[in-house]
This record gives C-alpha cells, sequence and structure tokens, in this order.
C-alpha cells in the first residue's frame, strides 16, 4: 500500500543488487547458442548469482520453479527453463532478479539466437527502444502516466502492440511493490513521481496482437496469435533530474 | 519479472453475505460481490456496512472483486 521512498543508503544497496543482475544477465547473453538447452541458463545465472554474493529471487516467489524466466518466440515471459533447444533465429527473453542485503534488483534481456530475422532483429531493438523511451520519460515531478505512454507511443509507432495484461512495479525489499505501470495509458495521470522511488520498467512489445494466453503449466504466457514477442526490463531509480538506471553493469 | 495486472478501486461496503462475502458500491457507482483476501482474514480484521474499503477487480470479470484493504 502506497509507494515507498527510499534513502539514498537503500538505493546505493540497490544499485549493488541491480548491477549483480546486470552481470549475471551479460553473461547470460553471452552464452546463448544454438543446440542450448533452456535449463542450461538457469544453471549459468545460480552458479554466477552465487559467486557474486546473491540470492536469486524468482525461485520460490509464488511457487515459480526456476531462477531465470526463459521465454522464447511467441513466450512473452514466465517461461519456465527446462529441456527446451534453443534453435538458430529464436529470440529469447531472459528475465533475472536477485536479492541483495534484503533489497531486490531485477532486468530483462531479449537476444537472438545465432543469425535472427531482420524483422526479429528489428522487434528486438524496438523493445529496447520502448523500455530507453520510458527510462527517458521519468522525472521527479512527472507523473506516472508518462512513462506509460512514452513506451505506449515508441512501440505503436512502430507498428507493434504492447501487451496490457502485465505490467512493470514497483521494486525495493520486495519484489513486486506499488504502483503498478502499465506499458500503456494516457501521459499526465497516475501518480506523482518523487525522487527515491524505484521502479521495475518492462516493456513487453508483440509484432501481432496484445492479447496473451496463459500454458497449462500456469506460469508461461504466450501471444494469443503465435506472434513473436519481445521484452526488456530495468529497475530504475527516480531522481531530481531524471532516472538512474540501476540495473547497469 | 512482470506482475499481473489488476485493477484497485475504493468503495463502501453496503451488505455482508455469508462466507466471508460483501456487496461493495464502488465510487463509480457499481456494485460488485467482493471477497476478503487472506491477509484480511489472517489479521482478523472486521468489515462492517459503511466500511470503505479497497477493491481489486480483475479486469475480465469486473462484477466481482476482492478486498485487500479496509481503510481506517
Amino acid at each position: 500500500m502506497g509507494i515507498i521512498i527510499k534513502s539514498a543508503e537503500e538505493i546505493a544497496v540497490m544499485r549493488q543488487a541491480g548491477r549483480i543482475v546486470a552481470k549475471v544477465l551479460k553473461e547470460l547473453g553471452s552464452q546463448v547458442r544454438p543446440g542450448m538447452k533452456t535449463k542450461e541458463l538457469d544453471i549459468i545465472a545460480e552458479k554466477e548469482t552465487e559467486i557474486l554474493g546473491a540470492i536469486p529471487s524468482f525461485k520460490g516467489y509464488r511457487g515459480y520453479p526456476a531462477s531465470v524466466c526463459v521465454s522464447v518466440n511467441d513466450e512473452i515471459v514466465h517461461g519456465i527453463p527446462g529441456e527446451r533447444v534453443l534453435n538458430e533465429g529464436d529470440i529469447v527473453s531472459i528475465d533475472f532478479g536477485v536479492i541483495y542485503n534484503d533489497f531486490q534488483g531485477d532486468a530483462a534481456i531479449t537476444v537472438g539466437v545465432g543469425q535472427v530475422s531482420p524483422e526479429a532483429r528489428k522487434l528486438i531493438e524496438s523493445t529496447e527502444g520502448a523500455l530507453k523511451a520510458g527510462i527517458g520519460a521519468a522525472h521527479a515531478g512527472g507523473r506516472l502516466g508518462d512513462i506509460s505512454a512514452a513506451i505506449q507511443e515508441y512501440a505503436e509507432s512502430r507498428g507493434y502492440s504492447v501487451v496490457r495484461e502485465y505490467t512493470g512495479h514497483g521494486i525495493g525489499r520486495d519484489m513486486h511493490e506499488d504502483p503498478q505501470i502499465p506499458n500503456f495509458g494516457p501521459p499526465g495521470q497516475g501518480p506523482v513521481l518523487k525522487k527515491g522511488m524505484t521502479i521495475a520498467l518492462e516493456p513487453m512489445v508483440n509484432i501481432g496482437d496484445w492479447r496473451t494466453r496463459l500454458e497449462d503449466d500456469n506460469w508461461t504466457v504466450r501471444t494469443s496469435d503465435g506472434s513473436l514477442s519481445a521484452h526488456f526490463e530495468n529497475t530504475i531509480a527516480i531522481t531530481d533530474t531524471g532516472a538512474e538506471v540501476l540495473t547497469v553493469v | 519479472m512482470p506482475k499481473k495486472e489488476t485493477i484497485e478501486v475504493e468503495g463502501v461496503v453496503v451488505e455482508p453475505l455469508p462466507n466471508a462475502m460483501f456487496r461493495v458500491e464502488l465510487s463509480n457507482g457499481h456494485k460488485v460481490l467482493a471477497h476478503i483476501s487472506g491477509k484480511i482474514r489472517l489479521h482478523y480484521i472486521r468489515i462492517l456496512t459503511g466500511d470503505r474499503v479497497l477493491v481489486e477487480l480483475s479486469p475480465y470479470d469486473l462484477s466481482r472483486g476482492r478486498i485487500t484493504y479496509r481503510f481506517k
């Protein structure tokens, strides 16, 4: 209830948590190759996180069975790593979070496996661009809706749709705090952003329709029309002049 | 990890029903059937007619909700 403002000391810890998330994700992204099983990414993530002195936050979260979410092609988010083998041309969203000194970091990237089609490449670049547009719209005194609108505008002006049933979120001692951050909606509305708010922005962008379908495993979310979907996420802190990305190497 | 979207609205309890269900009139005038969240049940927070509450609605069925908070 209510958006929790973090002190400079708390943000310093979240910066460390974020750096660990970014380091692990960078490693995971560089390891992706054709023929690899998605569960191998989970194993690498757990090993790297232990070396860096943090705890993976997804495992056990509402019963989620792994440390990373690996969502391939038309899978949007929450794909469970397993025996699935990555093929040349697939696109893979890797979502990962840690707990470090009681604080959370959460981020996601989408990478291509080997050579991907130009349309897949453009989707990945545009989704990362949408995240950057959202970050660019965030500053103390602005509104939450400004972020949502910037993401939506960036994605839709390039002919894509943004997923509506899953949102970004406040983050701190808990992975999911208030507020929810939809990736669509009008600017100038919603809570006023204040210095010290820490939020995770995560556009999920589809080539086709924004509607989703939940798999029988009750986790994996796919596009309802089977179109490709990409996903990028950063944890950011609101500052007086803009926003600081906390999940950077 | 993204969060499943929910809609939160304020309302006033107009009628207590059996099984910890309540009829809640929302600020937009709609009446919904709401059950209480596990946390409220766990802490034995009593909800009475006339209480202002926060109701979480599912975007798929706007006639039912879940009471997540009772305002003091």
